[in-house]
């Protein structure tokens, strides 16, 4: 009877402990990527969707919170930047496995530095760590300690190792062993991905039990937003990462509890002037774009509250600056926004010798005032723009003819021909640190778009902007560098080289089956978390 | 049929003349934006509501139909003639004449003119109104249509050619200028005329696609493929069917002109 008894108790917790194993392994998460992953190599990723694999499966060394901005350790425990930026020395945690089994050690750290920077790839993500010629040199100290030496000083180079997912030296499955909290196991060319929960993920939860919570994910291949909006609101997919501000407000209408809001983006919307000498534009017309009070009476007549109210339904702020507001640290918050004040455009415009005639605007010479705006056809959202703003420039009396260009010409014309007079195109962001735009504000850069690749700058605030940039990137000191980046945009907002109109807001959609997701800003909007996400009750937090 | 045929005339006529008249029928400029009503259905002030930017539907739907029905015509006017001339001269010339001129056709039939009308509108200048954009594009369009109708105009030329009564006419001293303008002109006639008659809904619905493509004619000029943009943020989430007035326009303006043809045009 005893022995019953005890048998009885057995084989109740044993079937108890298999309940609670299954309640808590998190079922399967879906979502949609809009294209199929070019590659699963995480050093070769370059398109949206291998991004989203490589953020999945990939185990980095130090990780950006998305929602604290913040950088956190991962598999490095911790880290020391040295030599003014040059070298970074890491302390890597101990006992991780890959997925395959494979121990991780810093001989994969530098094995994966060295195919990240092996020029025969042209790693992407390398390209960011390219400082200068020469060599980068890993120094192993151990099983544990790595430190990696770069030929030149690199800014903000801590943050750049939340891109680079470690590669194992050894194993034998390649790039496909990861350390990440997930790894591929199937994938359908065109039709889905799937992938599994990592079994020998290192990390673990407050409690000790192991992440991640959901055991699987399915990424469907899914390029119609109707049909991914259809089986969101069916309970077919658990979130979009991504909405614009029409489907949006299209779900929003339809299930408002599914949609986030998580205010406005690292993303900008802006039209920027030709300003290039060699430009085949007529003189009077190039007197027009180089002139400051120009580009400032133009920037003062758009009325960009109606642009963020009207295109993209109250989804998007008025810009005010090159930096976005959600960029917490670096944005200059004394900058005021920019005013919409026709009257006072004209009086600006008058300074340079325009003047109305029977509502059309003359330059001193007696030439209509009368340009074209280039933006790329299919952008709904830029076409609209382009709209409003020619109705807003009649209002000065300027014509202004709206040119819709399939996107090779668009770029053929700027940046090749330079046959072009104003341009309307937006700017997706990812990094917060402003270094990352040195391409854009040095008046050397090719993508100084009004007047690239200039030999000495053109202008006196140029050559200003020019030795800010070069300031903040040769020190480490936080508030010396905020100091430049915040006079850099106090020029920007003066000069209006980019007349900056809208910051989009970031806007995603979660299934209520969803749990612990708290949507932000930074790419991944929904899943920067992804470990700690779950589809049951049993381990939810507050949603 | 003939009922058919007159309701469809008519219909046309109808249509013509309310957009022809759209300076005293719509309620609004076509290029005006009400920005404080966005999306609204249909009210006494916008009886087809506004669209995204709060322009009013109808007047846009006007204007729009205006240049559509407008211009297409003249881009198949000008398709028709070049057809006309160069079918014509390689059927009536014959020989070595005909067969590079259809080498030339057969070259420009398997050209990829979507393709073609992207490049070569991607060339011109930048800085021109809406309303000569709108011209361009129909221009572009009448240019790059003929090779179809040519071939079919030479294999009609080059039989007319060889008949009796030209063999005849050639016979009794008349000249080449004569027997074409006199002979073979007046016969391709009805071929000529199905030709232009055809093209007008190609051309129509040609400016719509590369409307949708956002292509098209240039803002804030409504046209008929840029009012069929509108569709493509359509969804049953927000169901508006007043969107679809300029569809079922476009479908019905399009089988009005097929309608319109008659029997032995068609059959020609």
């Amino acid at each position: 009877m005893r022995q019953r008894l005890v048998r009885f108790v057995l084989l109740l917790s044993v079937a108890l402990t298999t309940v609670i194993a299954s309640a808590q392994s998190g079922g399967q998460l879906r979502f949609c990527l809009r294209s199929e992953p070019k590659t699963f190599n995480p050093v070769l990723v370059a398109d949206d969707a291998s991004e989203t694999v490589r953020y999945l499966t990939g185990g980095v060394l130090i990780r950006l919170n998305r929602l604290t901005q913040q950088l956190e350790p991962e598999l490095a425990t911790s880290w020391k930047v040295g030599d003014n930026g040059r070298t970074i020395s890491f302390k890597l945690r101990q006992n991780v496995r890959f997925s395959d089994g494979t121990p991780f050690s810093a001989e994969d750290v530098a094995y994966t530095m060295d195919r990240l920077m092996d020029p025969g790839l042209h790693s992407p993500t390398g390209d960011a760590f390219r400082s200068g010629e020469g060599k980068v040199i890993t120094q192993v100290a151990g099983k544990n300690q790595i430190t990696v030496t770069f030929p030149a000083p690199i800014v903000g180079l801590d943050k750049l190792f939340d891109q680079v997912a470690i590669m194992s030296a050894n194993s034998p499955q390649k790039e496909m062993a990861v350390l990440g909290p997930y790894y591929v196991v199937e994938n359908k060319a065109g039709s889905y991905l799937l992938l599994k929960r990592n079994p020998n993920y290192w990390k673990q939860d407050a409690a000790g039990r192991q992440l991640p919570y959901i055991d699987s994910i399915r990424l469907d291949i899914q390029q119609n937003r109707d049909m991914e909006m259809l089986r969101l609101v069916r309970g077919e997919i658990d979130f979009i990462n991504s909405l614009d501000a029409e489907y949006y407000d299209k779900l929003a209408a339809e299930a408002p509890n599914l949609v986030y809001d998580a205010g406005v983006s690292l993303d900008s919307e802006q039209i920027w002037f030709n300003q290039i000498p060699t430009a085949p534009l007529p003189p009077y017309k190039k007197a027009w774009f180089t002139s400051t009070n120009f580009r400032r009476a133009i920037s003062e007549s758009i009325n960009r509250e109606d642009l963020a109210r009207v295109v993209f339904r109250g989804h998007a702020r008025p810009a005010v600056s090159w930096v976005s507001p959600a960029n917490r640290l670096w944005f200059n918050s004394k900058l005021p926004p920019h005013p919409f004040d026709q009257k006072s455009a004209l009086q600006i415009l008058a300074q340079d010798g325009f003047r109305m005639q029977s509502g059309t605007l003359h330059d001193r010479e007696g030439h209509v005032v009368e340009f074209s705006v280039i933006t790329n056809a299919g952008n709904k959202y830029r076409e609209r723009m382009a709209t409003m703003i020619q109705q807003d420039l009649a209002g000065i009396g300027i014509r202004l003819n709206v040119v819709t260009l399939d996107f090779p010409s668009l770029i053929e014309r700027i940046a090749r021909s330079f046959d072009y007079e104003a341009c309307l195109l937006g700017l997706v962001n990812d990094d917060l640190d402003p270094n990352s735009q040195m391409n854009v504000w040095l008046s050397s850069a090719e993508n100084h778009q009004w007047n690239p690749s200039q030999k000495t700058p053109a202008t006196a605030w140029e050559a200003e902007i020019d030795a800010l940039m070069r300031a903040q990137a040769s020190t480490l000191n936080m508030k010396k560098r905020k100091q430049a980046i915040d006079r850099v945009q106090e020029i920007v907002w003066q000069q209006e080289p980019f007349i900056y109109l809208v910051n989009k807001n970031a806007m995603s959609a979660v299934s209520t089956a969803l749990h612990n997701a708290h949507p932000v800003v930074l790419r991944p909007q929904v899943y920067w978390n992804i470990d700690e996400l779950t589809l049951g009750t049993e381990v939810a937090g507050n949603r | 049929m003939k009922w058919a045929r007159m309701a469809a005339l008519g219909f046309l006529v109808l249509v013509s003349a309310a957009c022809l008249l759209a300076d005293y029928v719509a309620p609004a400029s076509y290029a005006q934006q009400f920005r404080d009503a966005l999306d609204a259905a249909p009210s006494r002030q916008h009886p087809l509501g506004t669209d995204d930017l709060g322009r009013d539907r109808l007047s846009r739907l006007l204007y729009g139909t205006r240049v559509s029905l407008l211009l297409a015509p003249a881009a198949a006017l000008l398709s028709s003639l070049l057809a006309a001339l160069i079918g014509g001269t390689a059927g009536f010339v014959g020989g070595w004449v005909e067969r590079c001129m259809m080498a030339a056709t057969d070259l420009f039939l398997s050209l990829p003119w979507l393709f073609l009308l992207v490049t070569v509108r991607a060339l011109l200048p930048l800085n021109v109104s809406p309303f000569t954009s709108v011209v361009i594009t129909f221009a572009l369009l009448g240019c790059l249509g003929w090779a179809a109708a040519a071939r079919v105009i030479c294999a009609d030329a080059r039989t007319l050619s060889s008949s009796d009564f030209v063999l005849l006419a050639r016979a009794t001293g008349n000249g080449s200028f004569r027997l074409l303008w006199r002979h073979i002109l007046p016969n391709l006639k009805p071929i000529l005329y199905a030709q232009f008659w055809i093209s007008i809904p190609v051309f129509i619905l040609t400016e719509a696609n590369l409307g949708i493509l956002g292509l098209g004619v240039a803002e804030p000029l409504p046209s008929w493929g840029s009012l069929l943009r509108e569709l493509e943020s359509f969804s049953a989430f927000s169901a508006q069917p007043w969107q679809f007035v300029p569809l079922i326009l476009l479908v019905v303006v399009v089988s009005c002109f097929h309608v319109g043809l008659q029997k032995r045009e068609l059959s020609s």
